[in-house]
């Protein structure tokens, strides 16, 4: 077939931040599907929860500290995140490893308090449906830290090599969007898990 | 040729056309040999393997039911022994739904829609030839454990309590959530990359409202699959669990329920259908608008009606368990949604019927095949509405009345939809066209074939036979009606062989397509057949719904990437506005080595669950592997 050139792209850039980069939205679409997971886990704690008439089933309620601690961090990790993110738009590079290197050692903090939270859920997987259920969204949880970590620890080092270069850092925004959902998916689950056995 | 001081300055518009094809093609081709082949990550080669493997696992699930239809076409026959009957209609339905249905329409949706939208490759390519892995190698597993003795024979939707380890302490019911798992994963890769493909990788001017319905319908069905599949992986997961470390899930003595199991299978397996028909409605939209030589009337309303159906098909799940003693109130309203669903499909079907009568419809295969889906679903559809209502269902639940109808419309409206497909998409990805002739007596066959074959279930139905039985007594007065069913399978399996005689043949000698054999309107016929690695030498602009109607003569095009790097162009979500010209990622190797991975992982943790442990280091080397920037032109811009 016959053509005709009728439009010029070469003064567009080669990369975008945010909605106009492609990992940005696939980065939405897992974040909607990994969503759905949870809601579907949480669907089905409180199916569990209303056809039982004791709840939590055979076990104290979890011990709030570790759970509440998590709160915390999480909710002030937006801090730094966030200035990542600034400086990730600024390409400014030092300080970008500075944010990077900070917002590592927070999940490995979250992480460390998560065992804990394992420890102190006062019931065992294999206990009750209940203690099944928070078992498994507690896991469902810890995957998305631990996998969200595994992959700030990657970016961090990258940006230390020769590959640190101006398209990496859209994904230091990406990486920095994806930990908000990190954050906010906690939010939920906590409620769920301490709050609600203790209705 | 005016060559740039700096190579990375040169650009498409510099060079001939003839040197702008050579040169694009030697930077998308799939690098040769064995190895080159196992790293390709073109959606064309991907695509193509997807849809072959589908096709082979459609021949196995066949092959079961002629097995099956064997067995029962006489009464007490003893062809099949209980126990391989039970594995074998298990196996049959899991092939079918998992392997089959769903991943052929994703296959499909692989290939087509990067041509349909005007782009170079699908979005994120590598993950695209992970999930095909993934698919293989769970549709292997499933079917080797099958060859051992291992295969599932808990139904393929595997109620608790008979699927727990209680009832069922061989490993079995493990394969087949196991299986589930893996190919859940592949299709949530894959609807990810259509939705990415879609939004951000049209065309210049491929506005919302200029997408190919096909494409229309594949993102829908993508956002199905986005939210229906987390439900079945949570359940696969739970069941494996309560099975392996002995959590509670199901177990009612210990504050588990049954029923948790069939909401969490049926919020899936409710949109699984729509997952399945959805695709197939885009494929008769496409087909009927080039063979009624005119565009589908009502491209809004198609649209709506296909988004209208995505919803309700989430409000529709608890018609599965009528059975189960629900409350009234949840009957009635299950009973509403169950039904209110039928007026967007028959909006479309209205549709199509006015395309049909308005235009001048050439009756080539890919039409016959539509027509067929029409009358087909249609029949479906109306004992889709007998079953919404509570009485009726009551009635006919378990028994083949359902069987009757869940083929018309699963093979109704997805099967028959795909051979026409087949028909009408093969010249694109092979060069040759289909014989005509041998399409004739393939449509007839299946059609006939077909409704032979499942008509007589509905009235086995009505008459008491229940489904999962290996046989029944000569004094039920079955015999006949199972006879007549058995012969109908046999036409309808030589359908299928026919369709296979006609690729064979077709592939070596058949007549060559060009690019646009049936002068048809969407972007897939503007480039040759089959496409070259990079699909378009220059990425058209769209002016009009049917392109390639509108500007008959001359296709407008944008010019200015880059000819040094494979690269793609972004453009805005709603109004299709060039916006990035951004790196596609070049064919590698750590795909399939993350899926070996995986493969191990999954596999490992139906035996024991420090699998999770020593199974997670080798997949996160080889994830790391897989994003590590290899320094190549495409990463370092």
């Amino acid at each position: 077939m016959r053509q005709t050139i009728v439009r010029n792209v070469a003064d567009l850039p080669t990369y975008g931040y945010g909605p106009r980069s492609g990992p940005w939205w696939g980065a939405m679409g897992f974040m909607a599907l990994e969503g759905m997971g949870f809601a579907i886990a949480i669907g089905t704690y409180l199916y569990l929860y209303a056809v039982n008439t004791s709840w939590p089933i055979g076990a104290a309620p979890p011990d709030l500290w570790p759970g509440t601690v998590e709160v915390a961090i999480y909710l002030l990790s937006i801090i730094p995140n966030e200035m990542t993110n600034r400086v990730a738009l600024r390409q400014d590079l030092p300080k970008v490893r500075a944010g990077l290197i900070v917002m590592s050692l927070i999940g490995i903090v979250l992480l460390v308090l998560r065992g804990f939270e394992f420890a102190h859920l006062n019931t065992r997987w294999d206990n009750s449906a209940y203690g099944s259920i928070v078992w498994l969204i507690l896991g469902l949880h810890t995957t998305h830290l631990a996998t969200d970590l595994g992959d700030t620890v990657v970016l961090t080092v990258l940006m230390f090599t020769r590959h640190a270069q101006p398209r990496r850092f859209s994904d230091v925004t990406d990486n920095v969007f994806y930990w908000n959902f990190v954050v906010l998916a906690w939010l939920p689950l906590y409620v769920l898990l301490d709050w609600v056995p203790r209705l | 040729m005016s060559m740039a001081a700096d190579e990375r300055e040169l650009r498409d518009d510099g060079l001939s056309s003839l040197q702008l094809s050579t040169r694009l093609e030697s930077i998308w081709r799939t690098p040769s040999g064995f190895f080159g082949a196992l790293m390709s990550v073109d959606h064309k080669v991907v695509g193509r393997r997807y849809i072959v493997t589908a096709f082979a696992f459609l021949v196995l699930g066949g092959i079961l039911a002629v097995l099956m239809r064997i067995q029962l076409a006489g009464p007490e026959q003893t062809f099949l022994s209980p126990d391989k009957y039970n594995q074998i209609f298990t196996m049959h339905g899991s092939t079918m739904m998992f392997l089959f249905a769903v991943p052929v329409m994703e296959a499909f949706a692989v290939y087509l829609v990067p041509l349909m939208v005007g782009t170079r490759n699908i979005a994120f390519p590598r993950l695209n030839a992970f999930s095909y892995w993934m698919y293989l190698f769970g549709g292997c597993f499933l079917w080797i454990s099958f060859l051992v003795n291992t295969g599932p024979d808990v139904g393929w939707f595997a109620y608790v309590p008979l699927s727990s380890l209680q009832y069922t302490p061989t490993k079995r019911p493990d394969v087949w959530a196991q299986m589930i798992t893996f190919t859940e994963v592949a299709a949530l890769a894959v609807s990810v990359e259509i939705v990415v493909t879609v939004f951000k990788l049209r065309a210049p001017g491929m506005t919302l409202d200029r997408i190919p319905l096909f494409v229309w319908g594949m993102l829908v069905t993508s956002f199905l699959v986005m939210f229906a599949m987390p439900s079945i992986m949570v359940a696969s997961t739970s069941l494996i669990l309560d099975r392996l470390v002995n959590t509670r899930f199901y177990d009612p003595s210990s504050g588990g329920h049954p029923l948790l199991w069939q909401h969490l299978f049926w919020f899936f397996g409710h949109p699984e259908v729509y997952i399945i028909f959805i695709p197939g409605t885009g494929m008769v939209s496409m087909i009927l608008g080039t063979f009624a030589r005119r565009p589908v009337i009502g491209y809004p309303v198609v649209i709506l009606s296909l988004i209208a159906t995505g919803f309700l098909s989430f409000g529709l799940w608890v018609h599965h368990m009528f059975v189960t003693g629900l409350p009234q109130l949840g009957a009635g309203l299950f009973t509403a949604s169950s039904m209110l669903i039928a007026v967007p499909s028959g909006l479309q079907i209205f549709c199509w019927l006015a395309t049909l009568w308005d235009g001048r419809p050439v009756y080539r295969t890919p039409l016959l095949f539509v027509l067929g889906f029409i009358v087909i679903f249609v029949i479906g559809g109306l004992s889709g509405v007998m079953v919404a209502s509570v009485p009726i269902d009551t009635q006919v639940h378990d028994t083949y009345f359902v069987v009757a109808h869940f083929h018309y419309v699963l093979i109704g409206g997805a099967v028959f939809p795909l051979i026409g497909a087949v028909y009408y998409w093969f010249p694109k990805i092979t060069g040759r066209m289909l014989s005509e002739r041998l399409g004739r007596w393939n449509f007839w066959f299946a059609f006939v074939g077909f409704n032979v074959t499942f008509f007589p279930m509905h009235l086995l139905g009505l008459i008491g036979m229940p489904r999962r039985v290996y046989t029944y007594t000569a004094d039920m007065d079955w015999a006949h009606l199972n006879l007549l069913s058995s012969g109908g399978a046999a036409i309808f399996a030589i359908s299928f062989a026919l369709l296979l005689v006609n690729v064979i043949i077709s592939l070596r000698s058949g007549a060559l397509a060009g690019d646009n054999p049936w002068d048809a309107s969407t972007l897939e016929w503007a480039t040759s057949s089959p496409p070259p690695p990079q699909n378009f030498d220059r990425i058209p602009v769209v002016k009009h719904r049917d392109p390639l109607w509108f500007d008959n003569d001359s296709l407008p095009v944008v010019a200015g990437l880059s000819v040094e790097r494979r690269e793609v162009l972004l453009t805005s979500l709603a109004e299709a506005e060039p916006q990035t010209r951004e790196a596609s990622p070049e064919p590698s190797l750590w795909p399939l080595i993350t899926a070996i991975a995986t493969t191990i992982f999954f596999i490992g943790s139906i035996f024991t669950p420090w699998a999770v442990l020593w199974g997670t280091p080798p997949m996160a080397v080889a994830l790391i592997g897989w994003f590590w920037p290899s320094g190549s032109k495409e990463d370092e811009e």
